[in-house]
């Protein structure tokens, strides 16, 4: 096929390896976003990736650049040694919500504190979707999990932790913002938001994170597309979608 | 004449999620029951014309299975 009749096609910071998501899993977009950004930034051979534990452990397969994979909610202690040591590298982590929020809270909370260089793409799904969908702290009030099979009671499960909004309270966060991937706009304004982050640590200027509310069509027990309404409807009133923190220097950034 | 484009659906990625036909403006797509996938979906296609080659379709689709073409419009030289 003539190549100047081509508009879109697979990215090459992907290997040719099918991933193991669920069908209509948004785990593929925001896999897509970052490859797309990697490419188009040039940065593809010198990126190293963390993987995280949950559904994105598999990460290391799909993108044609380093990787390591972490412990349990470790990969911002990892990624801050590989910074640290390589500081030349474009260095990122790709975290779910029970890795990030749960387990791993206190790990991303220092790294946003010390302002560590690195990029953190957080996946927000409201549930554990590996392990078989248990409640997440991200989980919505009332809404039934298999470890709340009564929906989340906010007297004794407590409130959904909204990370944006905490990490962007910190000093040493650069850039802190939530996107969402429920519609083609929203997947448009994700992908500029991945490529501010990793601009960000490019010019060094402290700690990036992009949060991405996403769906879990098993888990939820929808279809694809009815997932993406549950997002529309429910996910972003409980996690409104804007910019948390995006300091002075980073605000003169043109991409 | 609206601008005609085409797409390729992968078999080796496309997993039969539908998110790429609830988005297509043109409404030109579908899931092809007639096909199976090696992996056992049913995958998506185009069924009639209309395509423009937006590319929303491979916008939304988690599997990057997607690749769009659009046909190019030549410019006619204009003599001097």
């Amino acid at each position: 096929m003539a190549t100047e009749n081509l508009v879109y096609e697979r990215p090459e910071a992907f290997t040719e390896m099918p991933t193991h998501y669920c069908p209509g899993c948004t785990h593929g977009v925001a896999h897509r976003l970052v490859a797309e950004v990697l490419e188009e930034m040039g940065v593809v051979n010198k990126t190293i990736g963390v993987a995280p534990v949950g559904c994105a452990v598999f990460a290391y397969n799909y993108f044609d650049t380093d990787f390591v994979e972490a412990p349990h909610g470790r990969a911002p202690a990892m990624a801050t040694g590989i910074k640290r040591v390589l500081p030349d590298r474009v260095v990122f982590t790709y975290q779910g919500d029970g890795d990030l929020a749960s387990i791993g809270m206190g790990e991303i909370v220092h790294a946003a504190a010390r302002g560590e260089n690195i990029t953190v793409i957080f996946i927000n799904n409201a549930n554990y979707g590996m392990t078989g969908g248990q409640m997440a702290p991200t989980t919505l009030p009332g809404m039934k999990t298999t470890s709340s099979p009564n929906g989340r009671d906010v007297e004794t499960q407590g409130y959904p932790i909204k990370m944006s909004e905490m990490l962007s309270t910190l000093e040493g966060t650069g850039y802190c913002v939530r996107r969402s991937l429920h519609d083609p706009k929203n997947i448009r304004l994700a992908k500029k938001a991945i490529r501010t982050a990793f601009e960000t640590q490019v010019r060094g200027l402290g700690f990036a994170m992009v949060e991405l509310l996403s769906t879990c069509p098993t888990n939820w027990g929808m279809t694809p597309v009815n997932s993406l309404k549950f997002v529309e409807e429910h996910m972003i009133p409980a996690f409104p979608l804007g910019d948390y923190k995006i300091s002075d220097a980073i605000k003169q950034i043109k991409i | 004449m609206a601008v005609k484009g085409w797409i390729e659906v992968s078999d080796t990625y496309c997993k039969g999620c539908e998110l790429c036909i609830s988005a297509c403006p043109q409404g030109v797509m579908e899931l092809d029951m007639a096909r199976l996938t090696p992996k056992g979906y049913h995958p998506a296609h185009t069924f009639k014309e209309g395509c423009t080659g937006c590319a929303i379709c491979a916008i939304v689709c988690p599997d990057a299975a997607i690749t769009v073409f659009r046909e190019t419009t030549k410019a006619v030289p204009v003599p001097a």
